[in-house]
């Protein structure tokens, strides 16, 4: 090793070296996608593999975190006894879920006080969709259903995103938000077969969350530049349309068990590409949402923030607390 | 703070080269392993484990960052479930409690310091881990002869 | 339903079909994902465990199995209502506690109440035949038994920790007891509730060492959620003649207040705190007499249910 570097002449040795890493890393790394294979945290990875993968598992978890609220709001309503524990431990499953991803994210060098402080600075972006309001029970039915049903499509490719951490907290997730989903249809499944307005309630939600949850998957491909990298990177396994085509295929067999409508008379199932259609989106409200426009987005901000500045002389206490009885033990010992 | 891996020594590129014909031909374990980085961690591949978030990367200000390992039933080891943040040990029990064991995964719990792990180098792969690759004759598969033989 | 090629995740993909929640007995997809691996040592595997649960009670109440008396029918609303309304007011900290992971602790704690709350509620609505949403949701204030220390505001983070410390060294007391009592159901939900009551004491004793010893701040504030709510403490063991009437069925309050006091002392001594010297309130809820923040959690907890009454959820 030594030999080779003096062989080199003036480049200076230590940009020789890390050079003569970089390519043998960058193969190594190149490699490793060609075989579908694992990157883990101390593999050497390429920069802008490293911050693409932080800034989508970190916006992942934001989501799961901010996602909170908007069901939160409806804990102390739910209307019976079994959907009030049915819906705290699915909020507090979110809570888990932002736990894994955060953890996933640190294993790239960025630490998770770092990540919500870009949260609750207004610098980091999580899923749109939880800046739109819950305003009647059903949205929580709404919400399961399609929301999570989306996230979910979205999320069981990403089991084998080629991070290792990454891949592997998506395996915890997707397995607790099995539940989601179903808890979801069966809130709406009960409305539809109850009153006329509870029915009535279960579809306005179905319209009002259609839109948003099939916008769940990204802008449509040729307006999504990052995409392609993504996918050659196995960090995203499937075209945002792609994914949204199959999402409303199932959301148009599915709604019919619930004896509701989708309301998007353009849904249709086309024989000649073999893929689910559906009707044009409003992607301008999209982009509003996303730039900060939407009915919650300085809501959402603010409960997070928070929460965050009313801990932290709780967090402060324990680490407190914990130094104290550190130093004791040492004078002990 | 993260081990960059942005050294990957010259004996990496070497078994780079050589990855395809001396372990080619035979899918041994030791390969398989290595690969399958997918899924949830299972027992066995403790590589897998680690690779949770091994890293160590404290945060400057926050609770300090601890690995969970869970042993799903008795008999069985623990395995890495994933990490958390906790101010204290004490705590950090009480935390993996909440966090990776609501479904029943767990009889037992084992919190680590993360920054307390020691980890082989990820770029010496090739020459820590070479010298099992090819000893066919330490597995009973290479004894062919003796096939069919009854109890053996 | 993803056609992915060649890699495990058909079997996730089963999860999109929506197979679900009942996983328990068998291994569930992502299992099956990395069936690959090796062995069964696996820190993903979830199941639904095996204990009483308030669907068992409402079965065997259906079955006419088990019917309470009206005493006993009492007794299990006073109990259920308690669990009720902290439950309630914990359900409010999922989203807004001090980090992630207490998030997720306080959840626990509260699905935990929420859980005996049901049960305590199903059974005691079996006493006159009503179920536990039409208890929880279709009685009026003056209905309710809880005590009042249930229905002070969650405060700050010290006053919730000081309320679940009261709360938890109360309950495990009462439920070890009441494990022993001649009706076999309350005996059972009790059994049930004790296991995890305990882990809320060590909960909340940890977080009372790291309040009381933390920094000045959270010291502070610790010793004034104590004094906010320590005059709530008499009203828990006051015998009435319920309690009395009850005899082995029940626990007498009073006699749980010795081990209460000598058990929330060894933890408050090692945190370097006095008992706070104040008054005792008055109580009454056990007679329905509530304090004014009942009909706020009330009127926020039946608003929807009795906007559709008759309906089902």
């Amino acid at each position: 090793m030594a030999q080779n570097l003096q062989a080199v002449g003036d480049v200076a040795p230590s940009q020789q070296q890390s050079q003569l890493d970089a390519d043998a890393g960058q193969a190594y790394f190149d490699h490793v996608m060609a075989e579908d294979s694992r990157i883990e945290p101390r593999d050497w990875m390429p920069d802008a593999y490293r911050r693409t993968l932080v800034r989508q598992i970190s916006q992942h978890a934001h989501s799961e975190i901010i996602g909170m609220q908007p069901e939160a709001n409806w804990i102390s309503r739910a209307p019976s006894l079994k959907r009030k524990a049915i819906l705290m431990a699915k909020v507090q499953d979110e809570a888990g879920h932002g736990l894994y991803l955060y953890s996933a994210a640190e294993t790239l060098g960025t630490s998770r006080d770092e990540m919500m402080g870009q949260l609750v600075a207004g610098k980091a972006r999580y899923s749109s969709i939880f800046n739109y309001p819950t305003v009647t029970w059903a949205d929580m039915g709404a919400i399961g259903w399609m929301v999570d049903g989306a996230a979910i499509c979205n999320q069981v490719p990403l089991c084998r995103a080629s991070f290792g951490p990454y891949g592997r907290a998506m395996v915890r997730v997707c397995k607790e938000e099995s539940f989601h989903q179903r808890q979801g249809f069966e809130i709406l499944l009960e409305l539809a077969n109850g009153t006329p307005a509870q029915k009535q309630m279960a579809q306005d939600a179905v319209d009002r969350w259609y839109a948003p949850s099939l916008m769940m998957f990204g802008p449509p491909d040729d307006d999504s530049p990052n995409s392609k990298q993504s996918m050659a990177w196995n960090i995203k396994r499937f075209s945002n349309d792609e994914l949204r085509s199959r999402f409303v295929g199932m959301m148009a067999e599915q709604v019919k068990v619930l004896g509701l409508s989708l309301p998007d008379p353009e849904v249709r199932f086309n024989e000649d590409t073999k893929k689910w259609e559906h009707g044009p989106l409003d992607w301008e409200e999209f982009k509003e949402v996303l730039a900060g426009r939407g009915p919650c987005n300085a809501q959402r901000m603010e409960r997070r923030r928070q929460a965050h500045d009313d801990g932290a002389w709780v967090r402060e206490a324990a680490t407190a607390y914990a130094a104290k009885m550190a130093a004791k033990n040492e004078v002990a010992a | 703070m993260i081990p960059t891996g942005s050294q990957p020594s010259q004996a990496q590129t070497g078994s780079l080269a050589g990855v395809g014909p001396a372990t080619g031909s035979q899918p041994s374990q030791a390969q398989t392993g290595s690969l399958a980085g997918v899924g949830p961690a299972t027992g066995s591949q403790p590589s897998q484990a680690q690779a949770g978030s091994l890293a160590g990367v404290g945060p400057a200000t926050g609770w300090p960052l601890w690995e969970v390992f869970v042993r799903s039933s008795r008999g069985l080891s623990h395995v890495h479930a994933g990490s958390l943040h906790a101010p204290d040990a004490a705590m950090a029990l009480r935390n993996a409690r909440d966090l990776y064991t609501r479904r029943n995964e767990g009889v037992s719990i084992w919190v680590v310091p993360a920054d307390a792990i020691a980890a082989s180098d990820p770029d010496s792969k090739g020459s820590f881990f070479e010298s099992p690759q090819g000893k066919d004759y330490r597995h009973a598969t290479y004894y062919v002869k003796s096939e069919g033989v009854k109890h053996l | 339903m993803i056609p992915t090629g060649s890699q495990p995740s058909q079997a996730q993909a089963g999860s999109l079909a929506g197979v679900g929640p009942a996983t328990g007995s068998q291994p569930s997809q992502a299992q099956a994902g990395s069936l690959a691996g090796v062995g069964p040592a696996s820190a993903t595997r979830i199941t639904p465990g095996n204990a009483l649960r308030p669907e068992d009670i409402a079965l065997e109440v259906q079955r006419g199995d088990v019917k309470p008396s009206e005493n006993v029918g009492e007794y299990a609303l006073r109990l259920g209502d308690d669990a009720l309304i902290l439950a309630q007011r914990l359900g409010h900290w999922i989203s807004r506690a001090p980090e992630l992971e207490e998030d997720v602790a306080l959840g626990n704690i509260a699905l935990d109440q929420l859980g005996h709350a049901r049960s305590f509620l199903t059974y005691a609505g079996a006493a006159w035949g009503k179920t536990e949403d039409e208890l929880a949701y279709f009685r009026r204030e003056p209905e309710f038994r809880s005590a009042h220390l249930f229905e002070q505001p969650n405060g700050d983070f010290a006053v919730t920790i000081v309320r679940q410390f009261i709360v938890s060294y109360y309950q495990f007391e009462l439920y070890r007891r009441l494990t022993d009592s001649s009706d076999a159901t309350l005996a059972a939900i009790a059994a049930k509730a004790v296991k995890e009551v305990d882990y809320h004491r060590d909960h909340s004793a940890q977080w009372v060492l790291r309040l009381a010893l933390g920094t000045d701040e959270s010291r502070g504030r610790l010793l004034a959620g104590l004094r906010l709510l320590w005059p709530y403490v008499g009203e828990l063991f006051e015998d009435d003649a319920l309690t009395a009437r009850l005899g082995d069925a029940a626990v007498a309050p009073s006699s749980l207040r010795a081990d209460f006091d000598r058990l929330t002392d060894e933890v408050l001594v090692e945190a370097e705190i006095d008992v706070p010297h104040v008054p005792s309130a008055l109580g009454g809820g056990r007679r329905g007499q509530h304090s004014e923040h009942m009909g706020y959690i009330l009127a926020e907890m039946q608003v929807l249910a009795r906007e559709y009454p008759g309906a089902s959820w």
